[in-house]
């Protein structure tokens, strides 16, 4: 089981699935709630996000692509200078992005 | 009638006298159908003797002669002068490497990495030769093959920002001779292989900037072979966690 | 046997913090790590408009007149870049990292790319129609 302690692995799946979602999903919902909504282009409906197959699609919307993003800016800041600081950064992305997860989890429950 | 000539400026590093490098030009003839290897060869032979560099076959097959060329890492003996005539031409030592002498690089680091990835065909129990040698269908062979045609002239980890900002990361050429075994029908070394590929200094430091596979001259994909080797890293790990015994027997 | 020259008499080369800008792949490629943080700000600020929906549709139209801001309005352009670029730099990377083998044949990686490519545009057209009738 020496694999298990392999944590780099875990990141990195996160990391995949996000950018997978990231790369179907996040374009389309930027045009929607970002521009979309507050520019009146089309009828804004949020109850939709109100459905309960919606809410989990929702959950996976954010939540993986959180880690996708957690682990770029982690492994990213190094390569630019900011090596010193990598021991903090990864808590705080890492770290950011569990929380980021319960969160999602709590917003999506009580829609 | 004057000569047509072309300017090289080439680095110069004389160990325990240079406290750093340094670039000395020289002028000299030139001819459309040289490379940058025969230049360097005419500065050589005719102007100064002094000059170190590494080349051997001059037929892009070596791997000897790899250089920076106007900061591009390149096969010097494939860089043709025309390229960039009437402009100066600036040759230096593979960046990312420590220098020894003028364009020679200190290669030891990489020779290390190659060997610590056990680029051999591993066998859990020969077979006695009795019986015969491991056949290999050539779909079997199309899998691995072009991660088998690296000539180690270490452009790749020239070109490859992460191995410049961490010298302990494995490297793309010796990532993908990794990536080569595995993939062999023939092997069943992928496990003892792992230990080094799956640590942070195997493939995990990489972020597919993809440039090492831009400038190998033999095409040999080094940014594909190492997110394959992360997607099987990755793969393994989840089995683990999943089946007893680690999904190992 | 490997060679191992002395190394207190080797040049050691020192690589500058700003080496991503000596070189247009290398800036294109840092121009593709920080689409992250664009992709992670709005998907803070979507969940900060998804949370105003719970509480109440009044509070979520309150939020979404904020973002009609020029400010928010710039970001969400510039997201939209980025996010795309994302996309495509994406699927061309996992036609490099997918190896669809059938035999000796090997499924080219314009093709692979392409597929990705086209099945993103179904998938948002799809999302956008949900969107529009449920």
């Amino acid at each position: 089981m020496r694999n298990i302690k392999n944590f780099e692995a875990l990141w990195w799946g996160l990391f995949s699935a996000g950018g997978v979602v990231a790369a179907f999903l996040v374009p389309i919902h930027i045009i929607l709630s970002g521009l979309g909504a507050p520019l009146g282009w089309l009828e804004d409906s949020p109850q939709v996000y109100q459905l309960w197959p919606v809410r989990l699609y929702l959950f996976v919307l954010i939540a993986l692509p959180l880690f996708h993003c957690a682990h770029r800016i982690y492994h990213t800041l190094p390569e630019i200078g900011l090596k010193v600081i990598s021991k903090p950064l990864a808590v705080l992305c890492y770290g950011g992005s569990l929380v980021g997860t319960l969160v999602t989890v709590w917003v999506v429950a009580s829609l | 009638m004057s000569e047509e000539t072309i300017t090289l400026n080439v680095t110069r590093f004389r160990p325990g006298q240079d406290s750093e490098p340094v670039l000395q030009s020289y002028t000299i003839p030139y001819r459309k159908d040289w490379v940058v290897l025969d230049a360097l060869n005419h500065i050589k032979d005719w102007v100064d003797q002094t000059l170190s560099y590494r080349w051997s076959c001059r037929m892009g097959v070596c791997g000897s002669c790899g250089m920076m060329v106007n900061g591009e890492p390149k096969l010097t003996c494939s860089a043709f002068l025309r390229e960039y005539y009437p402009n100066p031409v600036t040759v230096e030592p593979l960046v990312n490497f420590p220098v020894m002498r003028d364009l020679v690089v200190d290669m030891s680091d990489f020779m290390d990495k190659l060997k610590s990835v056990k680029p051999w065909l591993i066998r859990e129990e020969e077979k006695p030769v009795s019986e015969g040698e491991y056949l290999q269908s050539p779909a079997q062979l199309g899998v691995y093959k072009q991660f088998s045609l690296c000539i180690n002239c270490m452009l790749c980890y020239a070109a490859c920002p992460v191995y410049g900002l961490e010298p302990d990361f494995i490297g793309p050429a010796a990532l993908a001779l990794a990536h080569r075994y595995n993939e062999d029908s023939r092997d069943q070394g992928k496990e003892q292989r792992r230990e080094v590929i799956a640590s942070n200094e195997g493939t995990w430091d990489c972020t597919f900037v993809g440039e090492c596979s831009v400038v190998c001259p033999k095409h040999v994909d080094p940014a594909a072979a190492i997110q394959r080797l992360k997607v099987d890293n990755t793969k393994s790990w989840i089995k683990s966690l999943l089946l007893p015994k680690g999904g190992r027997a | 046997m490997i060679n191992r020259p002395d190394k207190a008499k080797l040049y050691y080369p020192h690589m500058p913090a700003t080496w991503w800008l000596r070189k247009r792949s290398y800036f294109m490629f840092m121009l593709r790590e920080f689409t992250s943080v664009f992709i992670a700000i709005y998907l803070v600020v979507f969940l900060i408009s998804l949370y105003r929906l719970g509480q109440s549709e009044a509070a979520y139209a309150a939020f979404v007149d904020g973002l009609r801001s020029p400010g928010w309005l710039a970001f969400h352009w510039v997201a939209l870049l980025f996010a795309i670029y994302h996309s495509v730099t994406w699927f061309l990377s996992s036609a490099v990292v997918l190896s669809l083998r059938l035999g000796t044949w090997e499924a080219p990686r314009w093709l692979v790319a392409g597929a990705h490519i086209g099945g993103w545009l179904v998938v948002s057209v799809a999302i956008l129609i949900l969107y529009t009738v449920l």
